[in-house]
């Protein structure tokens, strides 16, 4: 009934499906660790309340936020032996232990101190406190910085040697297998971009909160707070993510081609093709709406550069064409609008006031979710143009699955699916759920979920003004 | 001249242990819950685990992951001929997870979320259990890769093993709240207690035996001089600590009970360390087969020696926060 083929196809998927839904949740988590470090920071300096008051109303979303990125995560770690164990085995000398500083430097600093941070406000000063929020949000950063590492080092594999039973052993040195040349790219660009999508979820609350409220000063300080964010690092984004092109262009032509759409080649400079339907059978784009020289002006900084097509590339060489040059239109076009975005803001700082221009509002509110999007977008461009390689140029995907029967993977797959959306989407129900209340004088914190995220009186009376007390903690969820 | 092959089988053990020991008692909790009274009883015993179960669970990442590192081999036969254990554990700790915050957000489908704390424990109770039982009941390797179908797993052994861990970790859990708890909550936990011990030392038992008829090898091991001389004092450990466990319930000491049961795991797991060492997959490979290179080995052997300290320095500190009976001074 199945082939072995299937068989492939099915572990393909379910591993692009559980491992997008893991990161849509880390990407939310680096950004929002970050943001509820500073939110605290400024309070422990200025004493100001509506900090602390922020620094409560998000630290409600990070937890099941972070809950939820952890037990998919826990699924991605068996996820290589279990459906790819061929590659667990051939690339284990060499990525197993990068995998492991990831365990070691960063999800034992985040959970190590996750739970002071949640509950431990009265049980230790504000100082430690706040130190404690400093290091789960240094955790989230070092935990890219493994993984990243680890998949860039499977885009552009260096620093290893062959051993005889065809494993990739590390070679003399781990700094270049670490430090390989799409990482750094990689890093910043998936970094700014969990930055990037952290600040448009917090301005489109802030935004929804201002067209039902102008006056609430909490949506104020948050919304004031994103757009500066958004202002700031939605141009950089631009700028890495162009210098992350540039890098693919040299390690990973066909992924780069396929992102344009050029079958063809062209002799005396290529066009950019801005929109067109690919058709892999005949190997061309349809209708496309070109620009004269671009591409090669962007990749070769000539616009009369030379450009070879994919033509020149023999068939199973190629990744599949439609997904990555949509998926990259997709991520692009919404980087754009963040940029849009952001001027705007600035315009409105300047003129119109950021408060008083619902039409600015709605457009952040809208945009709230286009983090997630250009994200995954992303990283659909990233995996599926290096295809049909899962270590480029050395290992084919197709080599390096689990010896399983079709059925077993179609089971499991299913499960995932049924479980994941019923779950996650239960919990995104609820974090949708909190950011529809109104931040306000006296929030509270994570402790007080006993009547669900309306009330409005703490459980402590006030707010962690007894640092190292003694109360019970977590401070009686429940108990009443 | 020092074995890195050795050293790294003992810090996977450890890890193995840890993971053991600490998610058990919090996926303990889970499988009791069902017992507890709805409101106080449940809210405490959540709340008693609330702030360490991330970290609890971070073991088993590290027992995964550093798995895949040390013995790459080893993670690549094992998984595949376990598949669909290993994901039914996975997707039993996605339920458990998120009932954590989920059940505190949603009060209205408060009943639901429980349950899911409940089942989603169970299952990836079981599931370990099973896991644990079919790798030492065999599993067939051609070449480098596993070569069975994908319910070789299953067997009366398997099922036997899923239970006993069920009852361990309900054990620990039960020794969790005698400690952490008080009043009514407390007392139910010691009857638990009393019982867990009783089906934990039964199962420990009948899987001890089955094991010996098992596979020749086993048999070797446990009963031929000289080994038994070695082997034997496990089980006589075994009965001393019991009785103490025991007489420590009557006495209602409040953290004795859970120390002694810590002691009990250790004891099953140095029984398992004598039924299959060297071997990290019963008669096939042996960990010196499975090791990756020496230099991957010892580039995370500095890795483990520069943070390992630190992370049980900060964990242990984390629980020392959380120190003391949760949630006696009512807040209301
Ligand atoms: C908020 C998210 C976001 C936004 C607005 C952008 N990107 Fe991006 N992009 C990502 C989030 C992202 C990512 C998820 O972080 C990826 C996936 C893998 C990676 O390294 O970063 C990525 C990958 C990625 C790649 C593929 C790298 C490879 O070859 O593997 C390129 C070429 C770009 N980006 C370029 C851009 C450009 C020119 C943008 C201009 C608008 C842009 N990105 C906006
Ligand atoms: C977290 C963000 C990531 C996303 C959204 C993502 C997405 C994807 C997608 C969509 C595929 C399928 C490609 C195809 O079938 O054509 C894939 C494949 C793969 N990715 Fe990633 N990936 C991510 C990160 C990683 C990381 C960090 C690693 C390594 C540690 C990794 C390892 C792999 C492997 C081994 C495959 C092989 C399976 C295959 O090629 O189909 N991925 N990924
Ligand atoms: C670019 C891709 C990825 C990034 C940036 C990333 C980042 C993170 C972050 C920041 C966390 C902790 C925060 C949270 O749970 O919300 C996390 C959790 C986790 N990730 Fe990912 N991840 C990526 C892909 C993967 C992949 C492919 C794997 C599989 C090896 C993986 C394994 C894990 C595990 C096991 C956890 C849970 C750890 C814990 O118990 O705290 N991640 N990841």
């Amino acid at each position: 009934m199945f082939a072995e083929a299937d068989a492939l196809l099915l572990a393909r998927i379910q591993f692009a499906f559980t491992v997008s839904f893991h990161f849509i949740f880390p990407a939310f988590s680096i950004g929002l660790a970050s943001y509820l470090a500073v939110l605290e920071g400024l309070w422990l300096k200025t004493n100001k309340q509506v900090y602390l008051d922020l620094f409560r109303y998000w630290l409600k979303i990070f937890a099941i936020t972070f809950a939820m990125g952890v037990v998919s995560g826990i699924v991605m770690s068996y996820q290589f032996g279990t459906n790819w164990s061929v590659f667990s085995d051939l690339a284990g000398p060499v990525i197993g232990p990068l995998m492991a500083y990831e365990v070691l430097t960063a999800f034992f600093l985040e959970a190590g101190f996750l739970g002071v941070m949640l509950f431990g406000m009265n049980r230790v000063g504000k100082k430690l406190h706040f130190f404690a929020t400093l290091m789960v949000a240094i955790g989230t950063f070092v935990s890219a910085f493994w993984i990243l590492s680890v998949n860039s080092w499977m885009q552009t594999p260096q620093g290893h040697i062959m051993g005889e039973n065809g494993q990739f052993l590390p070679g003399e040195s781990w700094l270049p297998i670490i430090f390989n040349p799409s990482f750094p790219f990689r890093l910043v660009h998936t970094v700014t971009a969990a930055y990037l999508t952290t600040a448009l979820v917090v301005g489109a609350v802030g935004a929804w909160h201002l067209l039902r409220d102008r006056a609430n000063v909490h949506a104020r300080k948050m919304f004031s707070m994103a757009m500066w964010m958004i202002a700031l690092v939605a141009p950089v984004q631009i700028f890495v993510g162009d210098m992350h092109g540039l890098n693919s262009w040299e390690h990973q032509r066909p992924k780069v081609l396929a992102m344009e759409g050029h079958y063809e080649s062209y002799p005396d400079g290529a066009p950019f093709i801005l929109f067109g339907l690919p058709n892999e059978k005949e190997e061309r784009v349809d209708y496309a709406v070109e620009l004269p020289g671009l591409t090669s002006l962007l990749l070769e900084h000539d616009i009369n550069a030379p450009l070879e097509g994919l033509k020149t590339i023999p068939a199973d060489e190629r990744p599949p064409v439609a997904v990555v040059f949509w998926s990259f239109r997709i991520m692009v076009g919404l980087g754009v609008l963040m940029l849009t975005l952001g001027v705007a803001s600035l315009f409105a700082r300047w003129r119109k006031g950021l408060y008083e221009w619902p039409l600015l509002h709605r457009f952040a509110l809208v945009m709230g979710p286009a983090g997630f999007v250009a994200v995954i977008a992303g990283w659909v461009t990233t995996e599926v143009g290096r295809q049909p390689y899962v270590i480029y140029g050395l290992l084919r995907t197709a080599d390096a699955a689990s010896p399983l029967a079709a059925p077993a993977i179609a089971a499991s797959l299913l499960a995932f699916v049924v479980i994941y959306f019923a779950v996650f989407g239960a919990g995104t129900w609820y974090i949708l759920r909190l950011m529809n209340a109104a931040p306000h004088a006296g929030e509270s914190g994570v402790e007080a979920g006993e009547r669900g995220p309306i009330r409005t009186a703490g459980i402590t009376p006030g707010p962690a003004q007894n640092p190292g007390g003694s109360t019970p903690l977590p401070a009686g969820r429940g108990d009443t | 001249m020092i074995d890195l092959t050795v050293i790294w089988a003992f810090i996977i053990a450890f890890a193995v242990f840890a993971y053991v020991v600490m998610d058990g008692f919090d996926l303990g909790i889970g499988i009791l819950f069902p017992t507890l009274k709805v409101g106080q009883g449940r809210n405490r015993a959540m709340n008693s685990i609330a702030p360490v179960w991330d970290g609890n669970e971070t073991w088993l990442v590290l027992g995964g992951g550093g798995l895949m590192a040390a013995f790459p081999l080893a993670y690549a036969v094992i998984l595949p001929a376990t598949y669909p254990l290993i994901i039914a554990m996975l997707l039993g700790l996605v339920f458990r997870g998120v009932a954590f915050e989920f059940r505190w957000r949603d009060p209205g489908h408060r009943a639901l979320w429980d349950l899911s704390f409940f089942g989603g424990s169970v299952i990836a109770a079981l599931a370990q259990g099973m896991i644990l039982g079919a790798l030492l009941q065999g599993i067939d390797v051609t070449g480098r890769s596993y070569d069975g179908s994908w319910w070789d797993w299953l067997t009366p052994y398997t099922l036997l093993t899923g239970v006993g861990v069920v009852a361990g970790y309900s054990l620990l859990g039960a020794c969790w709240m005698i400690w952490k708890l008080e009043g009514d909550v407390q007392e139910h936990a010691y009857r638990l207690a009393f019982r867990a011990a009783l089906a934990t030392l039964l199962l420990m038992g009948a899987v001890s035996a089955y094991n010996l008829l098992l596979l020749p090898d086993y048999r070797e091991r446990w009963l031929e001089m000289p080994n038994i001389l070695f082997a034997s004092q496990v089980p006589l450990l075994t009965a001393i600590v019991a009785g103490a466990f025991f007489y420590s319930l009557k006495a209602r000491r409040q953290l004795m009970p859970f120390l002694l049961a810590l002691a009990l795991f250790l004891l099953g797991m140095a029984g398992l360390g004598v039924t299959i060492w060297p071997y990290v997959v019963p008669d096939q490979i042996t960990i010196w087969d499975a090791a990756a290179p020496e230099s991957s080995q010892i580039f995370m052997l500095v890795g483990v020696a520069l943070t390992l300290p630190l992370i049980l320095a900060y964990t242990a500190w984390a629980y020392w926060v959380f120190r003391g009976k949760v949630g006696h001074e009512g807040y209301h």
